[in-house]
């Protein structure tokens, strides 16, 4: 029989403004195994602490419940209490009697019955409690990083620079993400590429860090520490120790008709390329889907021509088995698909383009070689609207919900350009409201407007419609004059809402890493764990975890390599001993255990076994307690009930039920 | 069905096999019950006609331990159970010597005493592979007649198919029996109210008697010890404290074999008190059908079983919710 006692917090007000505290006391002192019970207003504190530990030596307690908040906030306090008091850190159970109890009720008389119930299941489950022993598992000095953008880049720097060997796996042939695509920076204006070349560079560079580009992550097992992760390295067809990049196949490939993925297909490029011209490696790929020499066995044109005897068509994709200590998930965004917002004009004409199109319209080795022309008929645009909030803050379902962030700011940047490089041509902006949150932004609005008398409309545009004569009427509305307002424009810019990049999906679920609705990765806690997963060893650079700026982008990817440091410069963890165990007189060996194990921990083996006098051998599920992360998925699925998780068994499960629902 | 006896015999002689594994001769014509036969005197037993209904799969279980190959004979449905038992590792394959026999319908003397059939001396008409249509049965109170079809099993008129999943060889010819829609039962009940379902449970569970019948004979049920059984688990305890002791029994049972069971209709063959339990299980085949697609348990033994398994293409759990 245990030696419970119970705690309950007041947590200041938190708690017992609507829990009466003292009547959760009174109510739970004639539980079975309950021979202590008393509160007191901030049990986390030190003195509560040494109320818990005075209880525990005079009362000889076996066990202690503690109702509080969640134990996500105070179940290491308490447990570290309790072992310095001499009891098994594992004999503490949190009764949560906030987050789950009063700060969703309103009524004390609910609360309270509420947290009796709560402080019930917890010493139902005590009463089933046994100590356990953590154990440990090794840590490989190695991370991962997946992405190759600038949020990739910078994770994978600061990681190298403290010491570790870093891979990054791009999946594009080239690593530079979207910063490579953009033209200028806000707000300051410099040149995008001047300023993420050199870290691609130095990325390249640097001795701890490996490259895979035009490779994806394939499989993932293991936990925190020890990652162990399959990467296919997609044949490039190019052998990249020969080639010298001298770019002359690109140049000689007869099929061009490919549109870029650089420059978002507004123009073409050859079968065989690199992305853009300071791609890293500058190594060339072969796209089969359009080269000649895959689509109908003839050409073999590179192969001939390279002085390298690079070209390589036989070249297979290879699967690269390394081990990580880390993993930081750096996959960026894309922009959305406009197929829903066919009142802009999107699909019918080509003088709408998206901000990202601009970019590329804008940059000089773009499409237009930086001349601000309409891709129609190449004149120059006298007149053009920008359309704010294309897909974003959307409440009708067809967009996002959320802000992009970075619309605002790239628009008052292409705005200012193009005033300033073309000071004859209009600009109109349509806009819900201008963010400029953020140092020097608002400043650097204030000069689109001020300076460069951009023309900032607050109001949205209802249609866009493509005239005869090749110009665009547009239809909107000025909230501020109360007025409908038709224009022509020679081109339409819309500030399209940013998404997480799709590949995401498959990469959380190889990691166990959890997505919000939006596929954006969760991170651990809002405010206070804003780069780590609740996924052990996995941290979040960039917008993989939300819309972000560059220089947000940079910060966050330095708080990642920060924690990914951090657990790579341990040498030991402490594992969960809460981790699934079989009876093996109760197994039938029927692999559905194995089946549903999300992290391989469970094999099989033939062992002799003395059942009740029944000697035979037998098949039986055994666990490998260093991969098993205790998720209980093999507990459930286990029909004989053979399965049973340290620290959260059935039996203790059920009477926690049977505790709320008497 | 000398033909089936023959071969037993060849196989025992040849050494193929230990023993063989089928049916024989009950009290009564209509009782064949399952038996093991080790030599060629035992064989003069053995029956095969229209009542061995008898899924002989989970025998298997036990025969597998021991020495040397045993002949099984397994009708097309009773395959399904073996293949489901071999992948879960409970029968070992290379133990077994599988003849896949052929089937023209099993009918049960349940259905004939259903019919108001009593006082039955002798039934005349089920044999094998040359059924009658109509049975001929002497019962006390004079000659009586059923067509073949009304003394069927269940799951007869649902019939899986003719070809058996797996085997060494195969006797017989198979008839196609299928006369009615699998799902159309459990369309019923869907389509009642929760009141009515409850009701309708409470009154076909309620005749249970807990005699254990549809777990012993369920291949799907083959643990080595049922948490019924077990004092390690308070299922039993909890059951037994609960007015409705044999609802939870049921409900645990069929949540227990979900994705597992073949649906080979033995917990309903077997039910003394004629208890229509293979609903429950069907009911779930249903929905696993309606959420992951179609899926036969014991058809394919490298497929991966729907509720252990997980892919993109899965349903989103809210779309459970909302289809309640």
């Amino acid at each position: 029989m245990q030696r419970i006692g119970v705690f309950v917090c007041h947590c200041g007000s938190n708690i017992a403004g609507t829990v009466d505290v003292k009547r959760v006391v009174e109510a739970i002192r004639t539980e079975p195994g309950v021979i202590h019970a008393e509160d007191y207003p901030y049990m986390c504190s030190e003195a509560g602490q040494q109320l818990i530990a005075k209880a525990i030596e005079e009362h000889k307690l076996t066990g202690i419940v503690v109702c509080s908040c969640s134990p996500r906030m105070h179940e290491a306090t308490f447990r570290k209490a309790a072992a310095n008091a001499g009891i098994n850190s594992f004999m503490v159970e949190i009764a949560n009697i906030r987050e789950h109890c009063s700060w969703i009720h309103k009524d004390v008389e609910e609360g309270t019955e509420k947290a009796v119930i709560l402080a019930r299941a917890a010493i139902a489950k005590l009463n089933l409690d046994t100590p356990l022993q953590p154990g440990e598992s090794r840590v490989v000095k190695r991370a991962l990083v997946i992405g190759g953008g600038i949020a990739g880049i910078q994770s994978a720097l600061d990681i190298a620079d403290a010491g570790y060997e870093v891979d990054i796996v791009e999946k594009t042939p080239s690593i530079g993400g979207r910063m490579s695509q953009l033209d200028k920076t806000f707000p300051t204006l410099d040149c995008s590429a001047c300023i993420l070349t050199p870290k691609m560079v130095e990325a390249a560079a640097h001795e701890k860090i490996n490259i895979y580009t035009y490779s994806e992550v394939e499989k993932v097992s293991g936990f925190v520490g020890d990652f162990k992760v399959d990467i296919r390295k997609k044949a490039r067809y190019v052998d990249s120790t020969k080639c010298t990049g001298c770019g002359l196949c690109q140049e000689k490939c007869p099929s061009k008709k490919a549109p870029s993925e650089f420059n978002r297909g507004l123009n073409t490029r050859s079968a065989i390329y690199t992305p853009f011209a300071q791609a890293i490696p500058n190594v060339p790929v072969i796209d089969t889907e359009n080269c000649l020499k895959f689509k109908t066995g003839k050409c073999g044109i590179c192969q001939k021509i390279c002085a390298a005897g690079a070209v390589d068509y036989e070249q297979q994709d290879e699967i690269i088995t390394r081990e990580y200590g880390a993993i930081v998930v750096a996959t960026g965004f894309d922009t959305i698909k406009l197929d829903k917002y066919d009142e802009y004009a999107y699909s019918q004409s080509k003088d709408v383009v998206t901000s990202l199109e601009l970019e590329r319209i804008m940059n000089a080795a773009g499409p237009t070689k930086g001349h601000l022309e309409r891709l129609s008929d190449g004149k120059a645009p006298k007149n053009i609207v920008f359309i704010q909030c294309v897909g974003s803050r959307c409440s009708d379902g067809r967009g996002k919900s959320y802000c992009s962030k970075i619309c605002c700011m790239y628009t008052a940047k292409h705005a200012m350009l193009i005033r300033d490089k073309y000071p004859d041509t209009n600009v109109t902006v349509f806009y819900i409201d201008v963010r400029t949150p953020g140092k020097n932004f608002d400043e650097f609005y204030r000069r689109a407007v001020e300076d460069y008398h951009v023309n900032y409309v607050k109001g949205q545009v209802g249609k866009v419609m493509p005239q005869p004569d090749g110009s665009l009427l547009v239809q909107g509305v000025d909230l501020i004059d109360n007025k409908q307002i038709k224009m022509n424009a020679d081109m339409v810019v819309l500030a399209t809402a940013i998404e997480p990049d799709p590949s995401v999906r498959n990469i959380a679920t190889m990691l166990t890493a959890s997505i919000d609705t939006n596929n954006f990765l969760t991170e651990s806690h809002a405010k206070l764990r804003p780069v780590e997963s609740p996924t052990a060893g996995v941290f979040l650079s960039g917008v993989c975890q939300g819309p972000k700026d560059i220089p947000e982008t940079v910060a966050q990817a330095g708080a990642a390599a920060v924690k990914a440091i951090g657990l790579l410069a341990k040498d030991k963890l402490t594992t969960n001993p809460c981790t699934a165990q079989a009876d093996i007189l109760l197994c039938n060996g029927c692999s559905t255990c194995a089946n549903v194990c999300p992290y391989g921990a469970i094999s099989y083996e033939n062992i002799q076994i003395n059942d009740h006098g029944i000697r035979e051998e037998r098949r039986v599920a055994v666990v490998n307690n260093a991969l098993c992360q205790g998720c209980g998925a093999c507990t459930v699925a286990c029909p004989s009930g053979a399965m049973d998780l340290q620290g959260f068994s059935n039996r203790q499960i059920l009477a926690e039920v049977d505790a709320i629902c008497r | 069905m000398q033909e089936l006896v023959n071969r037993a015999k060849a196989l025992l002689a040849d050494g193929t096999v230990a023993r063989v594994l089928g049916w024989k001769a009950g009290e009564f014509a209509y009782d064949p019950e399952p038996a093991f036969f080790e030599t060629e005197e035992d064989l003069k037993d053995f029956v095969y006609d229209g009542f061995c209904g008898a899924n002989l799969s989970k025998y298997m279980i036990e025969a597998s331990k021991l020495e040397g190959k045993t002949l099984v004979f397994l009708k097309p449905c009773d395959s399904y159970s073996f293949n489901q038992l071999t992948k879960e590792h409970r029968v070992d394959r290379e133990k077994a010597y599988i003849i896949g026999v052929g089937c023209k319908g099993k009918v049960d003397v349940k259905h004939i005493k259903e019919a108001g059939i009593k006082g039955i001396e002798s039934i005349v008409g089920a044999d094998y592979p040359n059924p009658a249509e109509t049975l001929e049965i002497k019962t006390l109170y004079g000659d009586k007649t059923i067509s073949y079809k009304d003394a069927m099993l269940e799951r007869c008129h649902v019939c899986k198919g003719k070809d058996h999943v797996v085997f060494d060889e195969q006797i017989g010819e198979s008839a196609d029996t299928v006369d009615a829609e699998r799902f159309a039962e459990v369309e019923k009940i869907e389509a009642m109210s929760p009141e009515e379902k409850f009701a309708f449970f409470r009154a076909e569970l309620s005749k249970c008697i807990r005699c254990n019948a549809c777990r012993n004979v369920c291949p799907a049920c083959s643990c080595r010890k049922c948490v019924f059984d077990s004092t390690k688990f308070d299922s039993a305890q909890k059951a037994n404290t609960t007015s409705f002791e044999e609802k939870m029994f049921h409900i645990i049972r069929a949540f227990h074999v979900a994705g597992r069971c073949t649906d080979c209709g033995e917990c309903s063959r077997v039910c003394p008190q004629g208890i229509p339990l293979h609903l429950f299980n069907r009911k779930f085949i249903k929905d696993i059908n309606t959420f992951y697609g179609d899926y036969q348990a014991g058809e394919d033994i490298e497929a991966q079983a729907p509720l252990t398994d997980f892919t993109f293409e899965d349903r989103e759990p809210g779309q459970f919710a909302e289809r309640g």
